[in-house]
């Protein structure tokens, strides 16, 4: 994707800004590791990847308000307790944006 | 001099084509009223033997498949074999997972009409991570978690179960010989997803399919209700 673009803008990738939240099943770490090996022998070698953490936030009915959740183990409003599964951000793997040189 | 760096903004999800593909999949299922039933879980926790045991119940009453995804061998495609209905093994060779398109170019393999079936079952590759992030189609992900595995799995792997819709604690026959305590481990998975439904059940037995087969049966029945209006 990041080459595709790179190419059409006859460009060199500097860096991909990769927006990644905490529920989209994806380990930063083992995420950065690949990508290195991944882009051998392609035009984004030498690329860095920049990832941005995603936090939780949900849905509290009760306190008709969106929470930022302090555990990904305990799915309830950080204020007032109540269990609350409506996730509204934190499943993005979304690459943001591209520093071409 | 290089010129200075600029940045572009892209804003393109990374899984967009399995979604896209997954979309039209749902679309066609939908269309041809056959309910989709994934399932989840760590190797090992009785996927294949709930699998059988399901098909082979359903059978009497409805037509049934199912996709079986391993890394390698067909065993498990043998195995569901003894249930008689018809079976697809998709070996991933070294994925981890299976993705929409698998799915997809897996029903036209094996040439099956959508329209004559009521339940098509996708077993997933044994994993508690990555199928987590790849939609199928599915109407409903099902995640499988025996009692062997321990209490806590659902805190361990809160994303897996977070992105299922109903969890099923298998191998319950083995319950007392463990010690494992339902209660603890049906709180753990609130907490990771609250007001999902867990089943309790043992596919060598047979004691508490009635109730998961009942609730597909429902499910079935909305679904088609839902795609006629």
């Amino acid at each position: 994707m990041a080459t595709e673009e790179a190419e059409r803008r006859g460009a060199q990738v500097n860096a991909v800004h990769l927006k990644l939240g905490l529920l989209s099943g994806v380990v930063p770490d083992a995420l950065l590791s690949s990508y290195e090996i991944a882009c051998d022998d392609t035009p984004l070698k030498g690329s860095r990847l920049l990832i941005e953490e995603i936090p939780i936030i949900v849905y509290c009915s009760r306190c008709d308000a969106q929470r930022t959740l302090s555990s990904m183990q305990l799915f309830c409003c950080p204020d007032c307790g109540i269990p609350t599964g409506d996730v509204i951000q934190g499943r993005e793997l979304e690459v943001v944006a591209l520093e071409l040189n | 001099m290089s010129p200075e760096p600029r940045l572009v903004e892209v804003r393109k999800n990374v899984l967009k084509q399995n979604d896209t593909i997954a979309r039209a999949l749902r679309v066609r299922f939908r269309s041809a009223g056959v309910f989709v039933v994934s399932l989840v879980s760590s190797p090992g926790s009785g996927k294949t033997a709930f699998l059988e045991k399901t098909l082979t119940l359903l059978s009497t009453r409805y037509r049934v498949a199912a996709l079986v995804g391993d890394l390698a061998t067909e065993n498990d495609a043998a195995r569901l074999a003894r249930s008689h209905a018809p079976v697809k093994q998709i070996i991933t060779g070294t994925l981890c997972h299976l993705e929409a398109a698998m799915v997809e170019s897996a029903i036209v393999e094996e040439g099956w009409d959508l329209n004559q079936l009521d339940f098509l079952f996708i077993e997933n590759v044994g994993n508690l991570v990555c199928p987590s992030s790849y939609d199928l189609g599915e109407d409903l992900r099902v995640v499988l978690l025996s009692v062997t595995e321990g209490e806590d799995k659902p805190l361990k792997y809160p994303t897996i179960f977070n992105s299922s819709d109903v969890a099923i604690i298998t191998k319950s026959d083995l319950a007392a010989a463990v010690e494992f305590d339902g209660q603890l481990t049906r709180r753990n998975i609130q907490a990771v997803r609250p007001g999902m439904q867990v089943f309790q059940l043992s596919a060598k037995t047979g004691a508490g399919m009635d109730e998961f087969l009942e609730l597909l049966a429902h499910r079935l029945a909305e679904s088609r209700s839902a795609a006629a209006v």
